[in-house]
């Protein structure tokens, strides 16, 4: 299993709370993960980027042109991180409209802030992104992700399980992304 | 685990019992997370905030002195501060094992300077060490303290940011229970060596340093045996990460030989060797200058930071190593374009207490010189009211220059200085006395938000407060102000906008006529998150009434992201989720549009 993802927005939304589920999905399934990212100046406003590299890697660093996904927390960071992606990559995009990409990529997109206010939880668009990449990037995908739904609670179980109102907050935000995925 | 968190449980595991640091980015969370890790144990250890890097070193050195496993940790630019001390100690040597951690932050992503750590550790003749992961990291810690004792010697790790900040999952392992005693020996022979001893201890050193260059454990590893090519690649620290990957994706595993040096100074005698009897050509890929380079005798098969075939300046990111990789190896790469990030001017957070202070200052002295200093408070240069930043503690000496350059005019400008409570402590002091002593005619202003902010709100002297949360002995800044000889000191809010403003302009006149005059701008972080006592302040709902008519003032002159102006409504109107409702905006309106809600 080697699998490169890249998650990008911008400070504020949580984009290193889902590299961090994602890397300890990946511990829990006894697969080696290096996680990095770059947010200078994220407090104040700016891009937030994390790259992480499941499985067996030397480097914390994705090159251009090497990633099997990319999950956009906003609905530009396409345009701005696609080049990270490689021909045959999944990008989750959260975005009120359909976003235009090559015909070597594939692109899902959900409304995750819409659906963020609509269970009162406007803090949780990654969690429901994330939910929803699970449902969309799976089975038969060659880039399948390397965790499932289930994989996910374990760790939310596991992170909040002395914080009984966030836990269920947050499982209750990854199963709206996750069944907000239609084929 | 962190990179940083890592290099934490290495001390512990190796059974360092004392560790010092001064914060500073990538540095800051090595000494946080050993704090972490003492509350959870119950071993006995000495862990502080020092006020600045060479305080911080010299307390880490003793104890190594006095027999104990001792580390200091920083950025590299703290280590410049330090290196008085560092140059001496390489001299004296050590006793129990003593680890210099300095972290260097190519690219730079929050430094002054891209400055290679490894060639401060050659100027002073101790080995260093330069690890790839938090991993390695973890591990090198271990052989650096097994280094320094067998060779009596300070050992130094230099991580680069792209390791400090990394996360890797590492396994944990057990601490060492230290067995050593402390126990200093008398010798002042050595200890207190006159320049006499000094040249026999220096011949000592250059002894010690050629036993190192021939030492088994830190000796560079071959990576891939089976390449046989006459052309070599030289890889160290983060570069040899990247590498590794790329030369398995380019499937020049098997072609090109590898070597991964552990120890870039000094370089192994018998690999330089090797190197130069077995390979036509080499090249050496390493962050931030050619230290290894440099080493290598023969320099005509070299390619390398010296030769100009590697950037010498900024970070080396993979995908620049994959193409200097395939021109070495003589196959295309194909390029792909990255789109230039938009610039996001980074700017104060909304309700920062330095922005208030900032727009009373360009008040206070409309036509000013803005000496300012290293902290969150550098950003106050958005807003117009910093005009220069050198390096911690300059704002006071660089006010100083100013006022001798400029004391022989005719007419000379009001100098008012920004400096933070933290760095104040760190290196305005000795510049403020300077400042008393020549009678400079400044204002400095002391930014006192009661925390190291900018690194992650680190205790300052003035918290009584220590690294693991144990209550201490507290210096308060006008006690020290005064202390220097500073006749006029005063504190303010900076809240209070119009008495804040009122206060500077009557220290800046006592300056033009006095000599130096401190104001204390005192108001708590906003993002401390140690603060415990509660805000001696009340939020205030604020709204624009009707009357803005979108003349900009407040975003141009005060820059609240809080603020948002919709040009084409020509209205300005409040993000309610960023206020936190400080109220400045009121004062700061010309049109007076900004109110409070009455409840």
């Amino acid at each position: 299993m080697r699998q490169q993802i890249v998650i990008s927005g911008v400070g504020g939304q949580g984009v290193l709370f889902v590299t961090r589920i994602l890397a300890e999905a990946a511990i829990i399934k006894g697969i080696s993960v290096f996680t990095s990212e770059t947010h200078g100046m994220a407090q104040r406003g700016g891009t937030v980027l994390s790259h992480l590299k499941v499985g067996n890697f030397s480097s914390p660093l994705i090159r251009p042109g090497n990633a099997n996904g990319l999950l956009a927390l906003k609905a530009d960071s396409f345009a701005r991180h696609g080049y990270f992606l490689k021909p045959g990559a999944w990008t989750a995009v959260n975005s009120r409209k359909d976003v235009i990409v090559g015909p070597e990529f594939s692109a899902y997109t959900i409304d995750a802030d819409n659906l963020a206010q609509h269970i009162h939880n406007p803090k949780s668009v990654n969690l429901i992104l994330l939910g929803f990449a699970l449902a969309a990037i799976s089975g038969t995908l060659e880039n399948s992700l390397f965790c499932t739904l289930e994989d996910i609670k374990m760790v939310l179980q596991h992170r909040l399980a002395k914080k009984k109102q966030m836990l269920n907050d947050a499982v209750k935000a990854v199963e709206t992304g996750f069944n907000g995925f239609r084929k | 685990m962190l990179g940083n968190e890592a290099i934490a449980q290495g001390l512990m595991e190796s059974g360092c019992v004392m560790a010092t640091s001064y914060p500073g980015t990538p540095a800051s969370e090595i000494l946080a997370a050993f704090a972490a890790l003492q509350k959870k144990g119950s071993e006995k250890r000495h862990i502080q905030w020092a006020v600045n890097e060479k305080i911080a070193f010299e307390i880490a050195y003793t104890g190594s002195m006095a027999g104990l496993r001792s580390a200091v940790s920083m950025k590299q630019v703290g280590l410049n501060v330090a290196s008085d001390p560092l140059m001496s100690a390489a001299y004296l040597g050590v006793k129990g094992g003593f680890v210099v951690i300095s972290a260097d932050d190519p690219g730079p992503h929050s430094s002054q300077t891209e400055q290679d750590s490894r060639l401060m550790a050659m100027m002073a003749k101790i080995p260093v060490l330069d690890p790839d992961s938090p991993r390695q990291a973890k591990e090198m810690i271990a052989t650096a303290f097994e280094l320094s004792e067998a060779f009596e010697i300070p050992v130094m790790l230099r991580p680069t940011t792209r390791v400090c900040h990394a996360r890797q999952d590492v396994h944990p392992g057990e601490a060492l229970s230290h067995k050593r005693e402390v126990d200093f020996q008398k010798d002042p022979a050595r200890w207190a060596a006159t320049p006499k001893f000094r040249l026999h201890l220096h011949r000592e050193l250059e002894k010690k340093l050629n036993a190192v260059s021939r030492y088994n454990k830190t000796a560079p590893i071959r990576l891939n045996a089976e390449a046989t090519a006459s052309k070599a690649l030289i890889v160290s620290g983060v570069a040899a990460a990247h590498a590794k990957e790329i030369l398995k994706d380019l499937k020049l595993w098997d072609v090109i030989p590898m070597y991964q040096v552990l120890q870039p100074f000094p370089l192994h005698k018998d690999f330089v060797s090797h190197m130069i009897k077995t390979y036509s050509e080499i090249l050496v890929v390493e962050e931030t200058t050619g230290v290894i380079e440099m080493q290598l005798a023969d320099r005509h098969r070299i390619k390398g930071k010296l030769t100009r075939f590697v950037p010498e300046v900024g970070e080396l990111l993979p995908e620049t190593i994959q193409q200097i990789i395939g021109e070495f190896a003589g196959i295309g790469i194909e390029h792909i374009d990255v789109p230039s990030e938009p610039g996001i001017r980074p700017t104060l957070c909304a309700g920062c207490p330095h922005r208030a202070a900032f727009f009373a200052v360009k008040k206070a002295a409309p036509k000013g010189i803005y000496p300012s200093d290293i902290g969150c408070y550098t950003l106050g240069l958005n807003l117009g009211a910093v005009d220069t930043v050198l390096c911690m503690g300059a704002a006071v000496s660089q006010a100083a220059g100013f006022y001798h350059a400029y004391k022989h005019e005719k007419k000379q400008p009001d100098i008012v200085a920004t400096i933070g409570d933290s760095t104040f402590f760190h290196a305005g002091v000795p510049a403020l006395i300077d400042a008393v002593v020549q009678n400079v005619r400044f204002v400095l202003v002391i930014l006192d938000n009661r925390t190291t902010a900018m690194t992650g709100n680190q205790p300052t002297p003035a918290m009584g407060m220590g690294a693991c949360g144990e209550s201490l002995n507290s210096v308060n800044i006008e006690g020290v102000v005064e202390g220097c000889g500073v006749k006029f000191c005063r504190v303010g809010d900076p809240y209070q906008l119009k008495e804040f403003t009122a206060l500077l302009k009557e220290a800046v006149k006592y300056s033009r006529e006095n000599g130096p005059a401190v104001v204390i701008s005192r108001h708590p972080c906003l993002i401390d998150r140690f603060r415990k006592e509660k805000p001696g302040w009340q939020p205030l709902k604020v709204e624009v009434a009707d009357t803005c008519d979108g003349c900009a003032f407040c975003i141009d002159h005060f820059e609240c992201p809080a603020l948002i102006l919709d040009e084409t409504e020509e209205h300005v109107s409040i993000d309610p989720i960023l206020c936190n409702g400080c109220g400045v905006c009121i004062s700061v309106c010309p049109k007076k549009s900004i109110k409070e809600i009455k409840p």
